[in-house]
């Protein structure tokens, strides 16, 4: 338990923003350590993530992805549950997202399409959750564990079904067809007009995952489910006390946070590739694992942390690219810095903050 | 979102001065994009990179590149360099055509390269390679070699380039010995397929205790483990992609070579001297994109009747008078 | 017994943040005496001892230490100046033997082997002078409590301490290990050693110390001779007003039968019977006390009722709806729809989730009710509600129902679990230790709801480890050993009866 509370606004301001500076602190150091100057990089990482319209698109795109499969991580978090299935559920999610495409693209619209792929996505993203979470439920085996073993099940699956069943006939590359329009997800370019994302993928996901922010908040924080989910998390003795089951608790958790993952594929598959391919989950469902960190579970701070995560990585190409002795690696460095701060390292500044922020308004804190 | 819009604004002011310092319009020299494997991957990318550093070797160039980190990324960087008057720009391996494509039509005046892919535009020069014909030199050579009648393959991941590997290899083999048993293992479904060298030694190891006495690996960094646990072994390694004869000289029976190396540098070469063609360049062995090394590492090993066998071989298919089966064609091996 | 100071604290201040834990503390501990520091939970006490073993600092003030003034900062420093201290929750190695655990820490030279020989001996030698008998080769996770307890002691004698500071000693042991430890020091004491005792109990410091502090809200507001005091001026001491001790009541008027029990049997998570054969009856009207020292099988006979913990056998009957545990496992959510309250014995594992509000705790149990959700969502305007007439009624402070259970004090949290379970009007009520933690201000109010709901006509069943919790609210006494009944007794019978039943030294099946 922490020492005492702090303002609202420390604790979700300042302790994020001194993270995130010490973060770029040590990264300004390891720059210098190899010959570059630090400001400017800073000013190359902000200017190409923010500065210009398609800097901003591609920014979102992958903010996007990271919503999505850092929603998925904070809601099993909320029952205690770690799902680092994030990258497997994410990429069979692309499988249910495909086939809605390739089954109607030919003959509706994409608005027709569309709520087929959000329901195929989740549906197969939550499958893909229930079997570690029926074995965790029932059988007590650690869903860290059988998550992680599912993400090696999910690739074997896929690059099989890519390979054999459905990959476009004479192509080099394991990948399906390119939906028609009635399979794509219209880039928020098309869709208004006041602000330009150059040809950045951003589309209609970045809305639904928004809409997914909402939805989350609103299960989590005003439902008997809820409710439920985080008793069990805080302390699952005294949600069996309370009557709860914990076997329908953690399959129903898996099965939300599952559907989550596995929605992160409408952005890559349906929004921005237009095809099913191997490996376009890239890691994106293991960074969600951070993102849910930083932003301490709550959706609010998950945008704000996916968004941080979409500078990196925006920025951080157009940083190497423009400074080729900032190799991708170095981009890598100074993400895991970023990590490495604002998660890990979450409570190097707090004990500070708290003996300066400490309100005379706390009652006796145990003092025994 | 008016307030996201104005920030937007206020960071777009801030950064003018950073955006005027940024060069517009730079050099002519070429540029090349790498695929997410990156240029040390030791295999296809570091084919590539061969390529660029013998091209700055011999002319004053300098060659820009990027490693791509993930897909989404490729675009940019094409159309970064584009925009930046680079000639050629050169994108490597498959999982950039679509990009190459966007790029090519935004930019139709500037030259792109692909490799190991078509992309059907007017001014994209796209190389792809035989893979096959090269294969089944390997099998050929290896069924000569073999003592037990049982050879081995280690691919990386089961994708249609490995397969298509997979299958002149077994072609090559058969039609050098009728009786002979192919063992064939891929290394796994993840990326990592192509960069795990105790998976690869593992697998070679089981081959070998099947009996299998010449495994060829086709796996990228994964087939450096194979190539270690068949001369660990006593047996008979083949290399592919680069020459790896050297790396356990007497035990690597030779090296089938994909001259990713040769491309860069004959699209970096032709667009400096102003001869650059876009369209399909498909290389085989005639053409010289694939071939087979003959050093003084495996000298002793390769006989006569195989050198003689392998040239035969090599002759007829590039004259046609044996065509290699392309399993990518119509997707199923004749045997 | 000399009369020169062995510790001597003056104008000891001690602040975390706005919380002002020590206030000008004075305390003068004479050598070769046991002296009592008493108060309620959150008084102080346990902070004084922490800058007294170099845990916390003192803000201003200084420590004198046979008449020297020190400074410690950390707790080797206090081994040094002979201070040793035996923590509530033991700092030990389980998987080690006792000589392992003695040493450890002192093992004096590279090579054990010589340490241990070494050690061996001096060992022997402390448990012949203080009667402190224990196998230095046995794996100490194998040992009682009250023998895990007598390695603390070893330990820090084995340390030198001269001063020994043991905090709530007796909270994890039985009468008969109590009494030991008692004797134990009182051996101490007799070889010179001076004795700190820290303790929330009034009967322990009338029954062993030489003299007694009293702290309130960090404050020392007391010393006395044991001697020249009494319980009641202690309670009122540590409270600030008088304190009623003893709960008034009337006699029960027991109705019909509300809670029928028959042959439960359970078996725990590691295959053995922890409950055998027990039925019994609650009615309405009547508190049925539930006595044994803790371990004999009432914890899990509580959660089998509660519908926690499943059963093998046995059949209940809860306000008129037959259960057949044999054949059906039924769910805490089902039993309490069937009308039964239950207020768990460890608060912070099962009655309250700490890190969740005073209000969301308020419905914890009762959250699939009507009556708090507005559709698919909670009604939360419902919930707060009910939450501010809970804190009123229950007088919880400080009474807001925003703040976390974890800030609440423990009289608090659990009037907030009892308010909960006692405000849905159930038939019957489990209750499990009501009043471990808590001060006694809230004793009071609590033993008093207590007896208010059973004159309403409601049964309950309460299970307490402290034997006078349990006489002065039972109206009927069963006592528990080993899984089983073992008798049943009038509140007003001899306490050495019970004590003996309790340690099953005399078998009378009910």
């Amino acid at each position: 338990m922490s020492a005492g509370q702090l303002p609202r606004w420390v604790d979700y301001g300042l302790i994020p923003l001194l993270n995130l500076a010490a973060a770029f602190l040590v990264s300004g150091l390891v720059v210098l350590l190899i010959g570059e100057n630090p400001l400017e990089a800073v000013e190359i990482l902000l200017w190409g993530s923010l500065g210009f319209g398609e800097g901003v698109g591609f920014t979102l795109f992958y903010a996007t992805n990271f919503i999505f499969t850092g929603l998925a991580v904070a809601v099993a978090f909320h029952a205690g549950l770690f799902n680092i299935g994030g990258e497997g559920q994410a990429y069979v999610g692309g499988l249910g997202v495909a086939l809605a495409c390739l089954a109607l693209d030919q003959y509706v619209p994409w608005w027709v399409t569309m709520p087929v792929a959000v329901i195929g996505a989740a549906l197969m993203g939550a499958a893909w959750a229930f079997i570690p979470a029926w074995l965790q439920a029932k059988r007590g085996s650690h869903v860290v564990i059988t998550t992680i073993m599912f993400n090696f099940i999910a690739s074997s699956l896929m690059v099989y079904l890519l390979v054999n069943v459905m990959a476009k006939p004479g192509s080099m590359q394991p990948e399906t067809r390119t939906f028609e329009e009635g399979g794509r997800l219209p880039f928020l370019n098309d869709l208004q007009s006041w602000f330009d994302f150059g040809t950045a993928p951003v589309n209609l996901s970045l809305i639904i995952a928004l809409i997914a922010c909402v939805l989350v908040w609103v299960v989590i924080w005003r439902t008997r489910l809820g409710y439920e989910i985080r008793s069990f998390g805080a302390n699952a003795t005294a949600a069996v006390y309370a009557g709860m089951l914990p076997v329908r608790i953690i399959i129903v958790t898996m099965l939300i946070s599952g559907g989550l993952s596995g929605m992160m594929a409408l952005n890559e598959i349906m929004g921005s590739q237009h095809r099913l391919l191997i490996e376009f989950v890239a890691g994106y469902g293991f960074v969600g694992i951070a993102v849910a960190l930083m932003g301490r579970a709550h959706p609010v701070g998950i945008v704000l942390a996916a968004i941080l995560f979409g500078m990196l990585y925006q920025g951080g190409a157009e940083l190497s690219f423009e400074k080729p002795a900032i190799t991708r690696d170095m981009i890598v460095v100074i993400q895991g810095l970023v990590i490495l701060f604002a998660g890990a390292l979450e409570n190097l500044f707090r004990p500070a903050l708290v003996r300066i922020f400490t309100p005379s308004r706390v009652p006796a804190v145990q003092a025994g | 979102m008016v307030t996201l819009r104005e920030r937007v604004l206020a960071a777009m002011a801030v950064f003018a001065l950073g955006i005027c310092t940024l060069p517009t319009r730079g050099s002519a020299d070429p540029a090349i994009v790498y695929s997410v494997g990156g240029k040390f991957d030791g295999s296809f990318n570091e084919s590539a990179l061969q390529g660029v550093k013998r091209f700055r070797q011999e002319t004053s160039a300098d060659v820009r590149e990027f490693e791509l980190e993930r897909d989404a990324q490729s675009l940019q960087a094409l159309r970064n360099f584009a925009s930046r008057g680079h000639v050629p720009v050169v994108a490597i391996g498959f999982n950039q055509a679509s990009a190459v494509e966007a790029a090519a039509r935004e930019f139709p005046d500037a030259p792109f390269a692909i490799i190991d892919m078509v992309v059907d535009q007017p001014n994209v020069a796209s190389y792809v390679f035989k893979e096959q014909e090269g294969a089944y030199l390997a099998g050929l050579l290896a069924a000569m070699a073999t003592q037990t009648g049982t050879i081995g393959f280690v691919g990386g991941m089961d994708i249609p380039i490995v397969r298509r590997f997979l299958c002149g290899y077994k072609l090559g083999a058969a039609a050098s010995r009728k009786d002979i048993n192919v063992l064939s293992a891929m290394a796994g479904d993840t990326p990592a397929a192509f960069a795990d060298p105790v998976r690869g030694a593992e697998l070679a190891r089981s081959q070998i205790a099947q009996g299998a006495d010449v495994i060829i690996q086709a796996a990228g960094g994964t087939g450096i483990g194979v190539l270690q646990a068949v001369a660990d072994a006593g047996a008979l390694g083949i290399g592919t992609d680069s020459n790896q004869n050297g790396l356990h000289p007497g035990q690597i029976l030779t090296s089938i070579r994909k001259r990713v190396d040769q491309a860069v540098y004959d699209s970096f070469k032709s667009s400096a001297e102003g001869t650059f063609k876009p369209g399909i360049r498909v290389l085989g062995l005639a053409e010289g994109g694939m071939d087979w090394v003959l050093d003084d590492n495996n000298d002793e090993l390769i006989t006569e009747p195989m050198k003689s066998a392998a040239g035969f071989a090599t002759e007829a298919i590039a004259s046609g008078k044996i065509q290699v089966h392309d399993v990518v064609s119509d997707g199923a091996c004749p045997l | 017994m000399t009369e020169t100071a062995a510790i001597e604290l003056r104008g000891v201040n001690k602040s975390f943040g706005a919380v002002h834990a020590n206030k000008d503390i004075d305390l003068l501990v004479k050598k070769g005496t046991i002296h009592g520091i008493i108060g309620e939970n959150g008084a102080g006490k346990s902070t004084l001892m922490s800058i007294l073993y170099g845990f916390y600092q003192a803000d201003s003030g200084s420590i004198h230490v046979d008449g020297v003034e020190v400074k410690i900062s950390d707790s080797r420093q206090a081994i040094g100046l002979g201070i040793g201290m035996v923590h509530q929750h033991f700092m030990l190695v389980e998987s080690f033997t006792v000589l392992e655990n003695v040493i450890l820490g002192a093992e004096g030279g590279a090579r054990l082997a010589d340490g241990t020989q070494r050690a061996r001996e001096e060992l022997y030698r402390l448990e012949q002078d203080y009667e402190l008998k224990v196998d230095p080769d046995a794996i100490v996770g194998e040992l009682a409590v009250g023998l895990q307890q007598r390695v603390e002691i070893l330990k820090a004698l084995f340390r030198g301490a001269e001063i020994l500071i043991l905090d709530e000693p007796t909270g994890v042991l039985t009468p008969s290990e109590a009494d030991h430890l008692f004797k134990i020091l009182n051996v101490l004491k007799d070889q010179g050693k001076t004795v700190l005792l820290i303790t929330h109990k009034l009967r322990e410091i009338m029954a062993i110390t030489d003299e007694v502090s009293v702290m309130r809200r960090g404050e020392m507001v007391a010393t006395r001779k044991t001697a020249d005091t009494s319980m009641s001026e202690l309670a009122e001491l540590m409270v600030g007003r008088s304190v009623l001790l003893e709960v008034e009541k009337t006699p029960a008027q027991p109705k019909q039968t509300v809670l029928d029990v028959q042959n439960l049997r359970v078996t725990d998570s590691r295959g053995v019977r922890v409950v055998k054969d027990v039925s019994l009856q609650v009615k309405a009207g009547e508190i049925v006390g539930i006595a044994g020292v803790s371990g004999n099988g009432q914890s899990e006979l509580l959660e089998t009722l509660a519908g926690i913990r499943k059963a093998d056998h046995g059949i209940i009957t809860l306000a008129g709806n037959t259960l057949d545990l044999t054949k059906v496992s039924p769910d805490p959510a089902e039993i309490r729809g069937m009308g039964l309250g239950h207020v768990p014995e460890d608060r912070h594992r099962m009655g309250l989730i700490n890190s969740f509000s005073e209000y969301e705790n308020a419905i914890l149990g009762y959250h699939q009710s009507e009556q708090y959700s507005n559709g698919w969502l909670l009604d939360r305007s419902a919930i707060k509600q009910e939450a501010r007439d809970a804190i009123e009624k229950y007088d919880i402070r400080p009474p807001n129902p925003d703040l976390k259970t974890a800030n609440f004090s423990g009289g608090n949290q659990q009037k907030i679990v009892l308010a909960r379970e006692i405000e849905r009007d159930p038939e019957v009520l489990l209750v499990g230790q009501p009043t471990r933690g808590v001060d006694i201000g809230a004793i009071e109010f609590i033993h008093k709801r207590l007896i208010e709901l059973r004159d309403q006509g409601k049964g309950i069943l309460l299970v307490s480890v402290e034997l006078d919790e349990i006489r002065s609210l039972a109206d009927r006494i069963i006592v528990m050993f080993d899984g089983a009944i073992v008798g049943e007794r009038e509140p007003g019978a001899d306490e050495t009866e019970l004590g003996l039943l309790m340690a099953g030294v005399e078998g009378e099946r009910a």
